[in-house]
């Protein structure tokens, strides 16, 4: 009698706990559905259509997809965007990582890390116009210190051959902080006595860096890689303040040409299909990175 | 759950009063768009006067930035909110029409017997597609030159000097010649003086906004007064971008830069356009539109002036453009909002909106208060006012598909201009693409 009271107690329990847990994440899930799921499914049924913004809209199957494949501006935009991440990430992932350790293993100062962050609480519309009168070919003040040292005027975002850079120099310079930030935690999680080991033996900083820091920090690594991966292949407002996917289209990254074909060329329909094929080859590339990084295993468990 | 729905029930009877408040019961209301900030307080005032002639009848005028102005319409259409009038560009005007945005004003105007012919000639007909008028006109704008007053005693260039100016795309004529003696050096040399050097210059002759396709105060004075027409005609299928002033003008243009030094080229034109230059004292002479009138007066230190665009082999022109008052299909209201249309486009309204000296309104009428207001401030503004003649302009090369051409023709210029590759090719391998929508 006293063990069957004891089993319906459990279960009783068992079920009020998975009526709380449920309750806690449903708020989430809510949000996931409404602002998460269902745009993308409404993204991909308009993707199907012709739909021009200010008409109904006809089904016309897999057109717009099969017009995207022999449509040259978008290859341009995805060569583009592509050039902009490999400017963006190496860049982005070394400076942050050295900014981290730097300021763990000489400079412990919250005012350093206070400063490193600083740019990155300012929003990219922002940095966009601050940069865009900084580096102006004329009037910036970039240039006016070039000149002062001697060096010829540059064009920076008026100049085809240098805007992309520019834009992912903005990009950079915006988010490093951020990126430093995660690693400088992840190093907080790595056991100094491994340190202390590695000099009683002798070793130098870039071994201690190569063969502790770094295999240590590989899930740290593996985030910062993903996010900001997925982020620069979205890289939209710095270009929409600075460049407007100008001079002649040396900017026009991919998420600019949807814009362009959703709210000005008023094709719905296309710029679904784009958004579409971007969202499923972000995926992918993220499992991949995921599944090469071994993002789930941690070397200190 | 209770709480959240008496607070939402509270909410909503809130709205109602306050929405209801200021209307009696059989009023209408006509919702009217505009994004112009400098003229909402004027068109408040016309909106109040239209009020007391036709009681009933409320105008609730709404203002929006412009980049917001026409992403708010857009969705407002689909989502069956836009207002009842709204004022249109007439880059926007094809697309809306191909998507039965606009309701047809030909019905109306020939039931009230209107006199279109009192507006200044072009303009109507901007907003005329196959004899069916979607808009009345509203204000217009020209292209002048602007010029630095100091720069030009400098260079020993006299203000009458400027306003007889002549150009062509062979040698640049006295225009040349003048952009070129107001270029110094940072040694004080002047662009035509021995031992000018091209590589400091420290004041420009020329500069521009960073070019766009259709080069409205950029380029585009200069390729038509060679001979250069956008289209044949208003709604025409073929563009003519192939045509050999076109490519001679851009080509004299982008030389005037890289070859000569006497204009900032288009690599290293920024987005902070030429009235940033001008007013930062880098450039002495730059074209703008009648529109940035008083960006200049607000934001230029030195004393300057305005002269005509130069003549060329064919003549004097400027894009002569303007916006128009619209009607949206979906309104509920059309009849009320046709009355407020017609005052818009009245004498009244216009001459109180030309008293303000901030646009040319659409009457010759206006026109005359408008400068008389714009003398008041200092400003001599015949430049503008002296080619607004149909002889001395030509008009926006409208047709269907204009957003994706804009961007097509945008590329081409600035390719162009920068000097990637060879200009006739380009504007060629454009021209063939913009054809090829059609």
């Amino acid at each position: 009698m006293a063990a069957k009271t004891r089993v319906v107690t459990r279960a009783g329990r068992r079920r009020r706990e998975a009526i709380a847990g449920l309750l806690f994440v449903a708020p989430a899930t809510v949000g996931f559905l409404a602002f998460y799921l269902l745009p993308t499914v409404r993204a991909f049924q308009i993707s199907l259509t012709d739909w021009s913004l200010l008409r109904a809209p006809n089904v016309v199957g897999l057109a717009n997809y099969r017009r995207m494949i022999g449509d040259p501006a978008f290859w341009h935009s995805a060569w583009v965007t592509l050039t902009y991440v490999l400017y963006n990430i190496p860049l982005q992932t070394a400076l942050g990582l050295l900014l981290a350790v730097l300021s763990d293993r000489l400079a412990r100062s919250v005012a350093l890390r206070a400063v490193i962050i600083a740019p990155y609480l300012m929003s990219n519309v922002v940095a966009g116009l601050v940069w865009m009168l900084l580096l102006d070919p004329i009037l910036g003040l970039t240039n006016a210190w070039l000149a002062h040292v001697g060096l010829p005027r540059q064009g920076f975002l008026s100049s085809p051959d240098e805007a992309m850079a520019s834009v992912a120099a903005i990009s950079i310079w915006r988010n490093t902080g951020l990126t430093a930030l995660l690693f400088y935690a992840g190093l907080q999680a790595i056991p100094k006595h491994l340190y202390e080991a590695a000099r009683l033996e002798g070793a130098d900083e870039w071994s201690m860096f190569r063969r502790i820091t770094l295999p240590l920090l590989r899930p740290v690594l593996a985030f910062v890689l993903v996010t900001s991966l997925v982020g620069s292949f979205q890289v939209f407002d710095v270009i929409a303040v600075t460049t407007e996917g100008g001079p002649a289209q040396s900017t026009r990254a991919i998420l600019w040409y949807i814009y362009e074909n959703a709210f000005k060329f008023h094709k719905m329909g296309y710029a679904s299909a784009i958004s579409v094929t971007l969202f499923s080859v972000l995926i992918l590339v993220t499992l991949l990175q995921m599944r090469l990084l071994r993002a789930d295993h941690s070397d200190l468990d | 759950m209770r709480t959240f729905r008496r607070a939402a029930l509270l909410a909503c009877t809130a709205v109602t009063i306050m929405g209801a408040a200021p209307a009696r019961a059989a009023d209408v209301t006509v919702e009217y768009w505009m994004w112009d900030g400098n003229q909402a307080p004027i068109y408040r005032q016309c909106a109040d006067r239209f009020e007391a002639d036709n009681p009933g009848i409320k105008i609730h005028i709404t203002q929006d930035s412009w980049d917001n102005y026409w992403t708010t319409l857009n969705t407002a259409f689909v989502a069956g909110t836009a207002p009842d009038v709204f004022v249109n560009h007439i880059t926007r005007f094809p697309e809306f029409l191909a998507n039965d945005i606009l309701a047809d004003l030909t019905p109306r105007i020939a039931a009230d017997t209107y006199d279109m012919g009192s507006y200044l000639p072009g303009l109507a007909e901007n907003w005329n597609k196959d004899a069916h008028q979607w808009g009345l006109p509203k204000n217009w704008d020209t292209v002048a030159l602007v010029y630095n007053k100091a720069m030009l005693a400098d260079a020993g260039v006299t203000e009458d000097e400027m306003r007889d100016l002549d150009w062509n795309p062979e040698n640049g004529g006295s225009f040349g010649k003048v952009v070129a003696r107001l270029t110094v050096d940072r040694n004080g040399k002047h662009g035509l003086d021995p031992g000018f050097d091209k590589s400091k210059v420290a004041v420009y002759g020329w500069a521009t906004d960073p070019v766009d396709g259709y080069g409205q105060n950029q380029w585009s004075f200069l390729a038509a007064s060679a001979g250069f027409k956008y289209i044949s005609q208003r709604w025409g299928t073929t563009y003519e971008y192939d045509s050999p002033a076109l490519v001679k003008t851009l080509t004299w243009l982008h030389d005037l830069a890289s070859k000569q030094g006497y204009a900032i080229g288009q690599e290293n034109l920024g987005n902070l356009k030429a009235v940033a230059l001008f007013s930062a004292g880098k450039v002495a002479l730059v074209p703008d539109g009648s529109w940035m009138i008083a960006a200049y007066r607000d934001n230029a230190k030195a004393d300057f002036g305005f002269a005509p665009v130069p003549k060329g082999p064919d003549g004097r022109r400027s894009m002569f453009n303007g916006l128009a008052d619209s009607i949206w299909s979906g309104s509920k209201h059309k009849d009320e909002a046709w009355k407020w249309v017609k005052y818009l486009g009245g004498s009244a309204c216009q001459t109180l909106v030309g008293a303000s000296g901030v646009v040319f309104p659409a009457r010759p009428e206006a026109d005359r208060t408008a400068e008389a207001a714009y003398r008041a401030k200092g400003l001599n503004v015949s430049a503008f006012t002296m080619v607004a003649t149909p002889a001395t302009t030509f008009p926006f090369p409208i047709t269907d598909h204009s957003s994706e051409i804009s961007a097509i023709l945008k590329t081409a210029v600035e390719n162009v201009m920068l000097g990637q590759g060879k200009p006739a090719q380009i504007l060629k391998n454009a021209n063939d693409q913009v054809d090829g929508m059609f």
